[in-house]
């Protein structure tokens, strides 16, 4: 029973943070048809920023923030300086394109930082709470990862379905061209997307950080868990990204639980290849209808 | 009133020339554009709006010099164009595809001053307001005509593009929306280009009437005139 608990509520918050990375390339798929293999590097690299504010005796929180920030220009800088350029009449030039970022980014990461592993702080307490006298697995930790992710959601949603902007921003990642004769400055919005699918991304990235170890690929497991929990909700769902990292994120506490850990990563694609087969529009995903 | 003019304007695609040396006036009311397949009616529309950029030539609305104009500014300076295809965002509601429209109206034509408001619109298309919630891909073909040309009235337009209004539309439902359109200009003094390969139902609203033949212009003259133009029709329209 103790068990089945702590494997539930360790999935859960697993799954808030592949949640979050899978949104973050649902978003980016979303509004540019790419599939951003760049965006755990992208984290990774945000993650050192903070690192280096901590370690200079900035708190925690300047550290997230400054994390956070800096995910967003990266994502605004990346989109700019080189997505918009490259003839993306071939769809495979822009993924190989975001291949030959991941491999930039980890080079220079382990340029400025440095290759060797470094913990990385964690703003509350990683042991769980004490219930009479067994111990739940949910930390303090966990239980601000979850919120975090929640509200980090919560904004997008809001942002989405009841601005102005988020009206531009779906216009444009539905109908570019309709757009842009609607009065819409469309690459304007395709970069602010950028920004923020990198800033839920560095979030994600700092979520898996806490309390754990840094080095230059600490980040890139998630790029498969976070890809399968995209594919899980359909790649073109934000809410089927975050229901496909949760349910992830449990099926994947469970094998670990229950059956190895050393399985995880053959689970996660199991999973992966048998949606799919299965249900290759994802769990989540109605049937093609877009351009019409 | 808004005066369109357009001189010599050119525009190539890699090696083909799709217009040559394309020019005319539109000093107001509906100018209809007509021609066979692959006249450039549609280039010259897109052209206009910014979409395809022109080798040689001038366009100006009014003072506005159109080709410096990017097409997401051309809301702003008095121009919308309605693409062949109808152009409905599928996947936003009617409401939010009306509202896209309504934010692209330049700051001083929003407001007190305002001929086209969402209640206006909701009058002009019953319909539209019934179906208010709905995603816009839930739309038959006539209501999505409607949809585009109420979001395109939204910016508060000068002059309007409608590129192949009728494509795949019953005659009825034609002649619904080209009556509608006859009444906002004579109403509200909206200016219209109407680029059609249904030349009669065209001819039978519009004031002057442009042929268009492999990228030249062989006609500008009344819709009248054209109409009983039998040689011109059979030659480029064929009707």
């Amino acid at each position: 029973m103790q068990q089945l608990l702590t494997t539930t509520l360790s999935g859960l918050t697993l799954g808030f943070v592949y949640a979050a990375f899978a949104l973050a390339l649902v978003m980016i798929w979303r509004s540019t048809r790419i599939v951003n293999f760049a965006q755990a590097p992208m984290a990774m690299i945000t993650a050192y920023v903070a690192l280096v504010l901590i370690d200079a005796g900035y708190s925690y929180w300047i550290g997230f923030a400054a994390a956070l920030l800096a995910g967003f220009l990266l994502g605004s800088l990346v989109e700019w300086l080189v997505i918009r350029r490259v003839d993306a009449s071939n769809p495979i030039n822009p993924v190989i394109l975001t291949l030959g970022l991941f491999i930039v980014f980890h080079s220079l990461a382990a340029l400025i930082f440095g290759s060797r592993f470094r913990s990385f702080p964690a703003p509350f307490g990683l042991r769980g709470f004490e219930v009479g006298d067994t111990t739940v697995a949910l930390t303090g930790f966990g239980i601000f990862t979850i919120l975090a992710v929640l509200v980090a959601v919560g904004g997008l949603v809001l942002l989405f379905r009841f601005t102005d902007v988020g009206l531009r921003m779906r216009a444009s990642a539905f109908n570019p061209e309709v757009s842009r004769l609607l009065g819409v400055r469309v690459g304007r919005m395709l970069n602010l997307g950028w920004a923020l699918a990198a800033l839920v991304g560095s979030l994600s990235g700092l979520l898996i950080a806490g309390g754990g170890l840094v080095h230059p690929s600490y980040m890139d497991p998630v790029v498969v868990y976070g890809f399968v929990a995209a594919v899980l909700g359909g790649l073109d769902s934000p809410a089927g990204a975050v229901l496909g990292g949760l349910l992830l994120g449990l099926s994947l506490s469970f094998v670990s639980g229950y059956l190895g850990s050393e399985l995880v990563a053959m689970a996660a694609l199991v999973v992966l290849m048998a949606v799919l087969l299965v249900r290759p529009g994802g769990i989540f995903g109605g049937i093609a209808e877009r351009r019409v | 009133m808004t005066t369109l003019t357009v001189q010599g304007l050119t525009v190539d695609y890699g090696p083909v020339r799709a217009l040559d040396g394309v020019g005319f006036e539109v000093p107001g009311g509906i100018t209809a554009v007509l021609g066979a397949n692959g006249a450039g009616k549609t280039t010259l529309l897109r052209t206009l709006s910014g979409l395809v950029p022109a080798r040689a030539g001038t366009a100006r609305l009014d003072a506005t010099d159109l080709l410096r104009t990017p097409a997401e500014e051309m809301t702003r300076v008095g121009l919308a164009h309605v693409p062949e295809g109808r152009g409905v965002i599928a996947e936003l509601t009617v409401e939010e595809n009306l509202h896209l429209g309504a934010l692209g109206a330049r700051a001083a034509r929003r407001g007190t001053a305002s001929r086209f408001d969402l209640t206006r619109v909701y009058e002009l298309f019953p319909v539209l307001g019934e179906r208010s919630g709905q995603l816009a891909h839930t739309l038959s073909g006539g209501e999505r005509q409607m949809l585009v040309v109420g979001r395109a009235l939204l910016a508060e337009p000068s002059i309007l593009l409608l590129d192949e209004p009728s494509l795949g539309l019953a005659p009825r439902v034609v002649a619904q929306i080209f009556a509608l359109i006859r009444e906002l200009v004579d109403r509200d003094g909206l200016t219209v280009l109407l680029a059609e390969q249904n030349a009669r139902s065209a001819l039978s609203i519009a004031d002057r009437a442009l042929v268009l033949g492999l990228g030249r212009v062989v006609a500008d003259e009344s819709a009248a005139a054209l109409a009983g133009d039998d040689r011109l029709r059979h030659a480029y329209l064929g009707a």
